[in-house]
């Protein structure tokens, strides 16, 4: 079974802060980590070969800092990656994105495609659908559970309230949510292999093949016009006194904050 | 482009049920085509579903687009991939809205990648500029920032929409629209998933260090009785239970509920302390919620320094009017 | 000159701060409550790979660099340093002599399920009357036929009675001292070799400090490690290894320490405003960082000279020395800086302080330290 992973290295957002002057993201001393869910994909993946045989392929699109993420993806246990690093690819939107990415797997032979269900900075679940749809393969998203019945999986989708079972044919893409599997730790010896025994192959537009104008911010039809930091300061507002007032302060401050 | 026109919400209904999360965007819809001048129009997709287009009339639809077929009867994302993307292809809405759902997050990027145009996700508010293009607003990096995007060249302009944050037009039941009926084309070898079950779970309980919304007791509570205020508050609010040390050591609560240096660290969007001073060992576990709400008796408790709001007061009379009061205010956004 | 870790040494460090801070920290003030010791984090080192980091892959090691090794044990120390001493006592004072001076049989039947985390490795020196002066030892070791009688005893024995697999030192020639002295292999189940006193220790009370005694215990012949009369060597050589192993977990307790007094200062308020404001606890939080800075510096460079095979007796000693007395000076203002709650179990400080304690102790002595420091200068 070949199974391809795609991953995205991310800033640790739980150590993400605002420089409260500037009101931008301070990257200085956040550490760079692989996207939590895109590591129970990796997780699944390498258990599907442990089992079954074949060949994990990681595939990451970035800056040349993104060959940690993937070195760290061959420390776990995959075999090939792929780095798809060009300033041409660079301010890609989820669309984008996805273009770029199927025009590297579309070289590659697989069975199987897994993505995290969403990425911890973006949180948009996006590009797995839109690769899928590149791909011309279908798509099963939030995935929490897989077995392999021959050329099929049978695979649990969760829902709102519950989740569905869903058989589907391979070659599928599958998106990985964390209640799939816990993800090991890549091993001390996994590293020593992956920086001394393994590869990892940097890839460029041109080597791709890829039209400069169909990646990277050219390649996107979504623009980001503004940002903004929310409210960050504590309100601070004390309410004293009739205790009915009180409450109905609070409700309402509650009611437009979305809290209730 | 100038072709593209109205305001389109892919209507969910689960088992014929319409979902609140499109109702709440149909209302949004509204509100943009008035502005725009255009029209805002609900496609209803499934099986025997037709009865439901009237409701989205009174909600604020000026066209209900039936698309009803047996093969839509459940959500497959190549089947209703198909049949919207055809309709739109033929009538080119200018905006799509979703709900942010975990349909509506399947849904939406595959149609957005057949149609080859952008799509922005889970947005907590739209709105329309100068020159009628859809401001597509989002919370990123966790939630530490606030992006505006834009489509500016590709159509539809299409978003997926965050539960729970847009408002419901109010019913008017005296509202006319149009009711068009959809033929779709689409066969059974065009779906390649098969639905073999879909099973109902009640969600298992959230543990802290997951909840959005804590409820927490401390000294002030003053026992475990107390602690059944804070659970009645709790459930209201749809969160958990936490406590302090203090409630934790006296018995009234068992340890796993206990947030701070000794028990969990949290960030939950909401955090309310009841009867907590604020101990710096309190505060070392739940400093990091968004908002902090804290209710004690005495004013000059640490807690209110590092709270958004606060209440002084007794929490044995705070917390029932407070139940009361968040009653009161669901019930109106249900109405 | 280059002060930088390769990257492969920073993805290391990475992963292995990343396991200690979810798999073994949040384990560690109950490990030290109850004095238990932590089979289920030796499992999960074990099965990481990290029982045999600088080990050939042949020999059932990770097949990785010494700078390696001693990062891990700092990370891990950082987050329990009872565990540190556990995974430092097994790699540097157990496997290290069987990969020095084991024949290939030793190698395969010992280092191989000692570096793959199979089994635990103790290094048994000390005995009662036999601490700094180990060449004073009096547990002998008589040849009879095709193996050595053991009698004497041993305290103190890191990893005692959890190990599988000991490098025992005794005498097999009484008349001679340090050149008397021989290294055995000796396997938990050998006739006449049992477990004594166990410790009750103030610090690292997860790891085991125990006696270990030996009547007419039969060792086989083959089980001679080195030659006769190598052991003080042996033990010298390894202990200079160890002393960087210790100075790492030294310095993984002072790192723990002041990362707990940066969290504090900025949360804790005195006087409306957080106490990491006012200048006096600035200046000790400057002096700490810069000791801890230097530690680090002494350790590593240590470490780098063994990986590259420069001598290293001198500066593992000065690293030791240096790492673990900025340990406890560093634990110790941080129970200060904490204040009552400092001395109070709720907050980890006490407890690295009780930690830092025994580097200077074991491993030789500050004093030892010294004395192997000025040996090395004066050459007299």
């Amino acid at each position: 079974m070949d199974i391809i992973v795609c991953i995205k290295q991310v800033p640790d957002t739980s150590e993400v802060k605002i420089d409260p002057v500037t009101k931008t993201l301070i990257r200085e001393g956040v550490p760079s980590i692989i996207n939590p869910e895109d590591k129970n994909a990796l997780e699944e993946a390498i258990r599907i070969k442990e089992k079954y045989g074949g060949k994990v392929t990681v595939i990451t699109m970035g800056p040349q800092q993104a060959e940690e993420a993937l070195r760290e993806a061959l420390a776990m246990g995959a075999d090939e990656a792929y780095l798809l690093s060009d300033k041409a690819f660079a301010g890609a939107d989820t669309c984008a994105t996805a273009k770029t990415l199927a025009t590297m797997i579309k070289k590659l032979e697989y069975d199987l495609v897994f993505c995290g269900r969403q990425a911890i900075d973006g949180d948009t679940a996006q590009v797995g659908p839109q690769l899928a749809e590149q791909l011309g393969i279908p798509q099963v998203t939030y995935v929490k559970e897989i077995k392999i019945e021959g050329d099929s999986l049978i695979v649990k989708r969760i829902l709102e309230d519950g989740y569905e079972v869903i058989k589907v044919k391979m070659p599928v893409l599958l998106t990985a949510t964390k209640e799939l599997n816990t993800p090991r730790y890549p091993s001390i010896k996994g590293i020593f292999e992956a920086y001394r025994e393994k590869e990892v192959k940097i890839v460029t537009a041109s080597e791709l093949g890829i039209d400069p104008q169909e990646v990277g911010l050219k390649g996107s039809p979504t623009r980001v016009i503004a940002t903004t930091t929310p409210e960050t300061e504590r309100a601070g507002e004390i309410f004293t006194g009739n205790v009915k007032e009180c409450v109905q302060n609070l409700v309402q401050r509650l009611v437009e904050k979305h809290l209730i | 482009m100038s072709e593209y026109k109205d305001i389109w919400v892919f209507v969910e209904q689960r088992e014929q049920k319409l979902m609140n999360v499109s109702l709440e965007i149909l209302g949004e819809a509204r509100r943009l085509a008035d502005k725009k001048g255009v029209k805002a129009c609900a496609v209803l997709v499934g099986y025997e579903v037709k009865g439901l287009a009237e409701e989205l009339i009174k909600y604020g639809a000026d066209v209900v687009y039936v698309i009803d077929h047996l093969l839509l009867k459940n959500y497959t994302t190549d089947a209703y991939t198909k049949v919207i993307c055809d309709l739109a292809n033929s009538l080119k809405p200018e905006v799509i809205l979703y709900g942010a759902t975990y349909v509506g997050r399947d849904l939406a990027p595959r149609i957005a990648a057949r149609m080859r145009t952008g799509l922005t996700a889970d947005c907590t508010a739209l709105d329309i500029d100068e020159n009628g293009l859809l401001l597509q607003i989002r919370p990123a990096f966790g939630g530490n920032l606030i992006a505006t995007i834009i489509c500016p060249e590709r159509r539809p302009q299409m978003a997926t929409i965050r539960p729970g944050v847009m408002k419901k037009a109010l019913i008017d039941e005296g509202r006319r629209g149009e009711v068009i009926e959809i033929k779709p084309v689409i066969e059974e070898k065009d779906i390649r998933t098969e639905i073999i079950s879909i099973i109902k779970e009640a969600r298992q309980k959230v543990n802290l260090e997951e909840a959005d919304i804590i409820v927490s007791g401390g000294r002030g509570v003053g026992g475990p009785e107390g602690f059944k205020l804070i659970e009645e508050l709790a459930e209201v609010l749809g969160g958990v239970v936490g406590a302090s040390r203090a409630a934790v050591e006296a018995g009234w609560i068992s340890s796993d509920h206990q947030v701070g240096q000794t028990g969990k660290t949290v960030r939950p969007k909401l955090y309310i302390a009841c009867g907590i001073s604020g101990a710096i060992q309190h505060i070392a576990g739940m400093g990091g919620a968004k908002t902090i709400v804290a209710i004690n008796k005495n004013p000059d408790a640490p807690i209110f320094k590092i709270a958004d709001y606060g209440i002084v007061g007794d929490l044995f009379k705070v917390i029932p009017a407070l139940i009361e009061e968040i009653k009161e205010a669901k019930k109106k956004a249900m109405a | 000159m280059d002060f930088s870790f390769t990257r492969e040494q920073e993805m290391v460090r990475k992963v292995v701060r990343e396991f200690a801070e979810k798999e073994i920290m949040p384990r560690a003030k109950e490990i030290d409550r109850t004095g238990e010791f932590p089979w289920d984090n030796v499992k999960k080192m074990a099965n990481a790979d990290m029982m045999g980091i600088p080990y050939p892959k042949e020999y059932g090691g990770a097949g990785g660099d010494y700078i390696s090794y001693i990062i891990t044990v700092e990370e891990i120390s950082r987050a329990c340093a009872a565990t540190g001493v556990i995974l430092s006592a097994h790699t540097s004072l157990a496997c290290f002599p069987i990969f020095q001076w084991g024949t290939k049989e030793q190698k395969e039947k010992y280092l191989v399920p000692l570096a793959r985390g199979e089994k635990l490795g103790a290094f048994a020196l000390t005995e009662p009357n036999a601490g700094t002066d180990a060449a004073g030892i009096q547990t002998t070791a008589t040849l009879e036929g095709d193996h050595y009688v053991l009698n004497g005893c041993k305290i103190f024995i890191t990893n005692g009675g959890a190990a599988d697999v000991y490098i025992v030192f005794a005498k097999t020639d009484k008349s001679q001292g340090a050149k008397g002295i021989s290294a055995f292999i000796v396997e938990k189940g050998f006739p006449g070799f049992s477990i004594g006193k166990i410790e009750e220790k103030m610090g690292i009370r997860g790891s085991r400090a125990a006696e270990l005694v030996f009547e007419d215990c039969i060792v086989p012949k083959e089980n001679l490690l080195g030659k006769e009369g190598e052991g003080f060597k042996i033990a010298m050589v390894t202990l200079d290894g160890g002393r960087i192993g210790i100075g790492a977990q030294a310095l993984g307790i002072a790192q723990a320490a002041l990362d707990e007094v940066t969290k504090y200062v900025k949360e804790r308020q005195q006087f409306g405003r957080p106490i990491g404001k006012f200048q006096g606890l600035q200046w000790y939080i400057a002096e700490m960082a810069t000791k801890v800075s230097a530690a680090r510096h002494l350790v590593y460079y240590a470490a780098w000279r063994k990986e590259n095979n420069l001598s290293y007796s001198m500066e593992a000693a000065m690293a030791k020395l240096f790492a673990s007395e900025t340990a406890m000076e560093v634990t110790t203002k941080a129970v200060q800086i904490f204040g009552g709650y400092g001395y109070t179990k709720d907050y980890p400080v006490e407890r690295l302080m009780r930690d830092a304690k025994i580097t200077e102790i074991y491993e030789g002595t500050s004093e030892v330290q010294k004395m192997v420091i000025a040996s090395n200068i004066l050459k007299m």
